[in-house]
């Protein structure tokens, strides 16, 4: 049993079948990348494995719990956080109530009708801010942030849940490539220092190799390929459909 | 809008409602007391419209039952107000408990539509269920207690019972409870996300919108001495969240001045004609096109020119 276990995973929409019979692991403390090129099925599988969507057949496990019948908010209280590829935040809250929201949930203060939130957290939520270089924002509404800076709140958001694994739907889509460099870098000091496993999508090559402990790639919903960023760059299958080569 | 031109608003009025039985005047001390009840119904709707984000449209069947149980209770069973009234509150959040886990697993337009669908049941039992509500003549002849019998009496007793229930509301609104219901309203993925049971919480907050009604529908029970069918009709339910669109439902106090307004125009425009209908559908349409985020919207520009003097 690995830290998180996707066992003979399909899902169909219709005809469709968006995930073919997908195995594989996640070790504690890997930094695990799933590539692939557009519509192979990355953010479907990620759905799966958040309880946003319900596999059709097959299981998927974290440190041995079954999730395939969990709602989100369950999943979420056993450990595991994530972020979408669109960002997707409060945009009408401040960047400090974002993560104050997360904080609040994190802390099941959400029973409570009389427990005042204003300034609740106030030191625990900059912190988090300034470590996603997001502490000259705190007052500013989320959706009048920049893109990168938006993306950069969600992981501040994600953090406040205190996941044990990171799922992070293409941390990096959409910025610029000194933006992408300062994200990687960022998110790996993150996840190192706070030992919190990391499961990611990602686009962009550089970032996968750069970041990413071990890589599986998805093609047409199937997985064709585990293993270290040096076996798969040598896969001959990978360099066919993915990377391009013939 | 924030806090603190809210809080000063709310003071006021509250002063100014302090200072009306002195005034001397029995129509204006009873004017006062129905906007108040009403303003208390809109600011219960609010917390399921504006923090939440679910338009319900059978909001009215809780104040009805908030008021028949009152009238029941002190009537029939001769109970004490201080046993009545709770009683009746609890019974309607009861009510809501069960009517709102069928309601919030659906959303929006599907949402407004079962909780219209209830609301008409509400009213088909008050109509049929003679015996009990008095189906269409209504429940008359509530025994109040003598020490709410004069006029003056029950309007200290009215705005001591908005005054707390405002209060209440108003700190469910800065909870931590309250930025998770807004929280819902803007975007109910990412709050689930956020190991948030998104399900439960609307319906913690039906049931506890449903509660503020039922305790307008009581005051309303005794200012009448009797309570009426059309108080559960889809009219009802609709005439509130009008008067929340009215006022706007991004604040606090946006409900109030909807809820005030609304009232006040009725009252005033039934002295002239009869079509107040057709009068509520042009101004309901003016909010729409010219104000759509409420009558707050004025006092915001307001005080934004205000602070910059």
């Amino acid at each position: 049993m690995a830290f998180l276990d996707v066992t003979n995973a399909t899902k169909k929409f219709g005809g469709f079948i968006a995930i073919n019979d997908v195995s594989f692991s996640v070790e504690k403390g890997a930094r695990h990348a799933i590539i692939g090129p557009n519509g192979a099925g990355k953010t479907t599988l990620f759905n799966l494995i958040s309880g946003l969507i319900l596999p059709t057949t097959g299981s998927i496990a974290l440190e041995g719990q079954r999730l395939s019948r969990m709602k989100p908010h369950e999943i979420v209280r056993i450990g595991m956080a994530r972020s979408f590829q669109k960002v997707n935040v409060f945009p009408r809250k401040t960047a400090f109530e974002n993560v104050q929201v997360a904080l609040i949930a994190n802390r099941k203060l959400q029973f409570n009708p009389f427990h005042a939130a204003a300034g609740l957290f106030g030191d625990e939520i900059m912190q988090l801010l300034e470590q996603v270089r997001l502490g000259g924002d705190s007052g500013r509404r989320a959706g009048e942030l920049a893109h990168g800076k938006q993306k950069q709140l969600e992981l501040a958001v994600a953090l406040a849940a205190e996941p044990k694994i990171l799922l992070l739907d293409e941390p990096t889509a959409g910025m610029s490539i000194a933006e992408t460099l300062s994200s990687i870098a960022l998110i790996r000091d993150i996840v190192q220092q706070r030992g919190i496993t990391l499961l990611f999508t990602e686009h962009d090559m550089n970032v996968v190799f750069e970041i990413a402990s071990t890589i599986s790639v998805l093609h047409h919903g199937e997985i064709i390929a585990t293993g270290l960023p040096h076996e798969v760059r040598a896969n001959d299958d990978v360099q066919r459909i993915y990377l391009g080569r013939e | 809008m924030t806090s603190r031109p809210q809080l000063i608003f709310l003071a006021c009025l509250f002063l100014a409602l302090l200072a009306v039985p002195f005034l001397g005047s029995r129509y204006l001390t009873e004017l006062a007391v129905q906007v108040m009840i009403f303003s208390l119904l809109a600011l219960s709707l609010n917390i399921l419209v504006g923090h939440i984000g679910l338009v319900s449209f059978g909001h009215a069947a809780f104040f009805a039952i908030g008021g028949y149980a009152t009238a029941f209770f002190l009537t029939r069973w001769q109970l004490p107000l201080a046993a009545a009234m709770p009683m009746a509150v609890l019974l309607a959040a009861a009510f809501a408990l069960v009517i709102g886990v069928l309601c919030v697993r659906l959303k929006a337009i599907y949402f407004a539509m079962l909780t219209l669908a209830f609301s008409m049941l509400v009213w088909g039992i008050i109509i049929k269920w003679k015996p009990v509500t008095g189906g269409d003549d209504g429940f008359v002849g509530i025994t109040l207690p003598g020490m709410l019998a004069s006029p003056q009496s029950f309007y200290w007793f009215v705005l001591a019972v908005v005054g707390a229930s405002t209060a209440l509301m108003w700190l469910l609104s800065k909870s931590t409870m309250g930025q998770i219901f807004v929280a819902i309203r803007e975007n109910e993925t990412r709050a689930s996300f956020l190991g948030v049971n998104v399900r439960q919480m609307q319906l913690i907050g039906f049931v506890l919108a449903a509660l503020f009604a039922a305790i307008a529908g009581s005051l309303m029970a005794m200012y009448l001495r009797g309570m009426y069918p059309q108080s559960a009709f889809w009219t009802q339910s609709g005439h509130i969240v009008i008067s929340v669109l009215l006022g706007g439902v991004h604040s606090f106090v946006g409900p109030i001045l909807g809820a005030s307004l609304l009232y006040l125009l009725e009252v005033t425009i039934h002295q002239y004609t009869q079509y107040w209908p057709l009068v509520m559908g042009l101004i309901l349409l003016l909010v729409v096109l010219v104000l759509p985020e409420g009558l707050i919207e004025l006092f915001r520009k307001l005080y934004a020119r205000l602070g910059r003097k």
